[in-house]
């Protein structure tokens, strides 16, 4: 008796703490969302709120943001800086990545250990570092510095995203392209491209996110000219947090998850 | 048949070549655009040019100097023409800066000094300075000058381990007050394994959850873990700012269930509460997807098999299942750990006063106290113990399998 039912109590016990975890990693999140419809400008939800009085909701803070030419700007910066990071960092990681997958590269392991190191050394060391490097080339407070440190920190994602595809991808196939008269050129645009496409589309969006979010190396070197949406948003947390800031949270937050839909459809793309 | 032979050879290296062709311009770019600041980070922390440059000739007559006595008339006179030099090329304040970080007090000796000496043309330069400050007839504060004169200097690093050169050369600790930084790399150290503990214990049970379910469900869970994974880290950090403050939504809750009075909110941010369970969260999912990873791979049948075989189900879980979730433990641990003892915008943001970190101290040194070499020489040491750490990663996991999400 006692042994089928303690497996169960363990087993209901097991379920609730993951739960209980799993409320932990979301409800943070999507607490956000209601808090930028109050009316107020305060933090929490007013009794109104709850009782769920229109008056009490409002599309104020997202009129606020909208109309702040300082938020549109960090918008326009945050974009302009991201797509390029990300262009320049998905080529050269997507080059890097075919010449890595190649068995007769030499050096392989120390290379791809020093490619990836931007993702583990702590943002801060590499941001001071950049700091110094850049003011002493004379590209301090510049946007070209800025993508330049941002496709660096974002290019680790994309070799590794694109190595990981190409595992996936069968050589066999070269030989077979070669075989039908393609030379290497032909051989990578029309088969191998096209089959790690989403891999590289995967690496492209982790890159972009990387940029997107990105406030210390913008914190070290950008100017008021470069402001991004993740300065901004710092300086808002750190000054006065009004509720303007859970607006553009919230819009980031529908941001994450339609690129972590677009990264999960290509994954399963690129299983097919 | 030397052309055919060359034939058969070619393939390989032109295929080597061709491998290489491709990862140079990367390698290149990582090269200039990483590699090269931190070596410009590095030699900051032990190059400083400035008080050698400013003071030469006072530098050179002090490597002369007895150390204990007064020195000489000739080193006061050279010290006194290159302070008023300095006062009218403007370089003086960067001169006082440094002293003054060596020797407290140093910064308002030097700019009076020179203030007074401007109409001043004729020695003896000895008295006339030690009647203008009294710090002039110490001979630490000649020692002072001499420490910070040496061009390539291991001080910074000295700061940064809380230590102090004695006049004698030898190294002592700095007084109990002044120790600072040797406490925050071990509170860095300490809360960075207490969160990976919290994300191992967090962690496991879901990925195992998840690792165990019908792949369609596995998928959906697997959502919950990648949502915050993708979501903005400001974000994240925000949202715990509005859930843990003292007027926020948990305090809001515990009164509105009656569990704490209203005088009783609790405050849980801007302190190391607020770090550590910020932190948590923000690094719970580069805990779940290694570990995950590697619970696919265990089959479920050597459960059975224990059980089977007589094993109560914690024996299985021990003797069977925890073994062989290992690696994932390794990898996901690794990662986070790396991960937590560099963080800076977390701790920054609802940290309050004591719940910085190490990363923290080098952001001040960098940007309000403007003290560039020790903030260089804190993150030297700091890079050191991440880069074992990642040797570490890459021999026990490899760097490929860094991949997420």
């Amino acid at each position: 008796m006692m042994g089928i039912i303690r497996p169960r109590l363990g087993r209901i016990a097991y379920l609730g703490f993951c739960t209980l975890v799993f409320v932990f990693l979301i409800a943070p999140i999507i607490v956000i969302v209601p808090l930028s419809f109050n009316a107020e400008p305060y933090f929490t939800f007013s009794e109104a709120m709850l009782r769920l009085d229109p008056d009490a909701w409002s599309f104020r803070w997202y009129r606020e943001i909208a109309q702040n030419e300082v938020w549109r700007n960090s918008l326009v910066n945050s974009v302009v800086i991201g797509t390029s990071a990300t262009l320049l960092a998905t080529i050269l990681g997507t080059l890097a990545a075919l010449g890595l997958a190649n068995p007769n590269m030499p050096a392989r392991r120390v290379i791809m250990g020093v490619i990836i190191s931007p993702m583990v050394v702590p943002v801060i060391i590499a941001a001071a570092g950049m700091f110094f490097f850049y003011s002493g080339l004379g590209l301090g407070q510049t946007y070209l510095s800025i993508i330049l440190a941002h496709a660096t920190l974002g290019v680790p994602f994309v070799v590794v995203t694109v190595t990981a595809t190409l595992a996936a991808y069968d050589p066999t196939l070269n030989n077979a392209a070669a075989s039908l008269g393609a030379g290497p050129w032909t051989t990578f645009r029309r088969v191998q491209f096209p089959l790690i496409s989403p891999g590289v589309m995967s690496g492209a969006l982790f890159a972009f996110a990387i940029s997107f979010d990105e406030v210390i190396v913008v914190l070290f070197m950008a100017g008021t000219e470069q402001r991004t949406i993740p300065r901004q948003m710092w300086a808002g947390i750190r000054e006065q947090i009004s509720p303007a800031i859970l607006a553009v949270a919230t819009f980031l937050i529908v941001f994450a998850v339609l690129l972590l839909m677009t990264v999960n459809w290509l994954r399963r793309r690129a299983e097919v | 048949m030397a052309g055919s032979l060359r034939f058969s050879l070619d393939p390989n290296r032109r295929a080597q070549l061709r491998a290489l062709g491709l990862v140079a311009p990367l390698a290149i770019y990582i090269g200039i655009t990483f590699l090269a600041p931190l070596g410009t980070m590095l030699t900051r922390s032990v190059y400083d040019p400035v008080v050698a440059d400013v003071l030469p000739e006072t530098l050179e007559l002090l490597d002369e100097w007895d150390g204990n006595t007064l020195p000489s008339e000739a080193v006061f006179s050279a010290a006194a023409e290159e302070i008023k030099r300095a006062e009218a090329e403007r370089t003086l304040g960067q001169v006082a800066g440094r002293v003054n970080r060596v020797q407290g007090g140093l910064r308002s000796v030097l700019t009076r000094t020179a203030r007074e000496l401007r109409g001043t043309e004729q020695g003896p330069w000895r008295e006339s300075m030690t009647a203008i400050d009294s710090a002039w007839a110490d001979p630490e504060t000649w020692h002072t000058i001499q420490i910070t004169g040496e061009r390539f200097t291991t001080r910074h690093y000295e700061n940064a381990l809380d230590l102090r050169r004695l006049s004698d050369g030898s190294l002592a600790s700095q007084p109990v007050e002044r120790r600072i930084y040797l406490k925050l790399f071990w509170r860095t150290l300490l809360v960075s394994t207490v969160i990976t503990l919290l994300c191992l214990l967090l962690g496991y049970p879901i990925a195992h959850l998840i690792a165990r379910s019908p792949t369609g469900r596995a998928n959906w869970l697997l959502i919950l873990v990648l949502v915050p994974f993708w979501t903005s880290l400001l974000v994240r950090t925000t949202s715990w700012i509005v859930l843990l403050q003292t007027q926020g939504v948990l305090n809001d809750l515990m009164v509105a269930v009656g569990l704490i009075s209203e005088e009783g909110r609790v405050a849980m941010v801007y302190n190391m509460t607020g770090t550590i369970v910020a932190m948590t969260h923000v690094l719970l999912p580069f805990m779940v997807l290694p570990l995950y990873s590697v619970m696919r791979g265990i089959p479920p049948t050597y459960m059975h098999a224990a059980a089977s075989l007589g094993a109560t189900p914690l024996q299985a879980f021990l003797r069977v299942y925890w073994p062989q979730s290992l690696p994932g433990v390794g990898a996901g641990g690794l990662l986070v750990f790396i991960l937590a003892i560099g963080f800076y915008i977390t701790p920054a943001l609802v940290g309050g006063s004591d719940g910085q970190l190490i990363s923290n101290m080098i952001a001040y040194h960098m940007q309000t106290s403007l003290n560039w070499g020790l903030a260089a020489a804190l993150g030297g040491v700091l890079l050191v113990g991440v880069m074992v750490l990642y040797l570490l990663y890459e021999r026990l996991v490899g760097v490929e399998r860094m991949g997420l999400g």
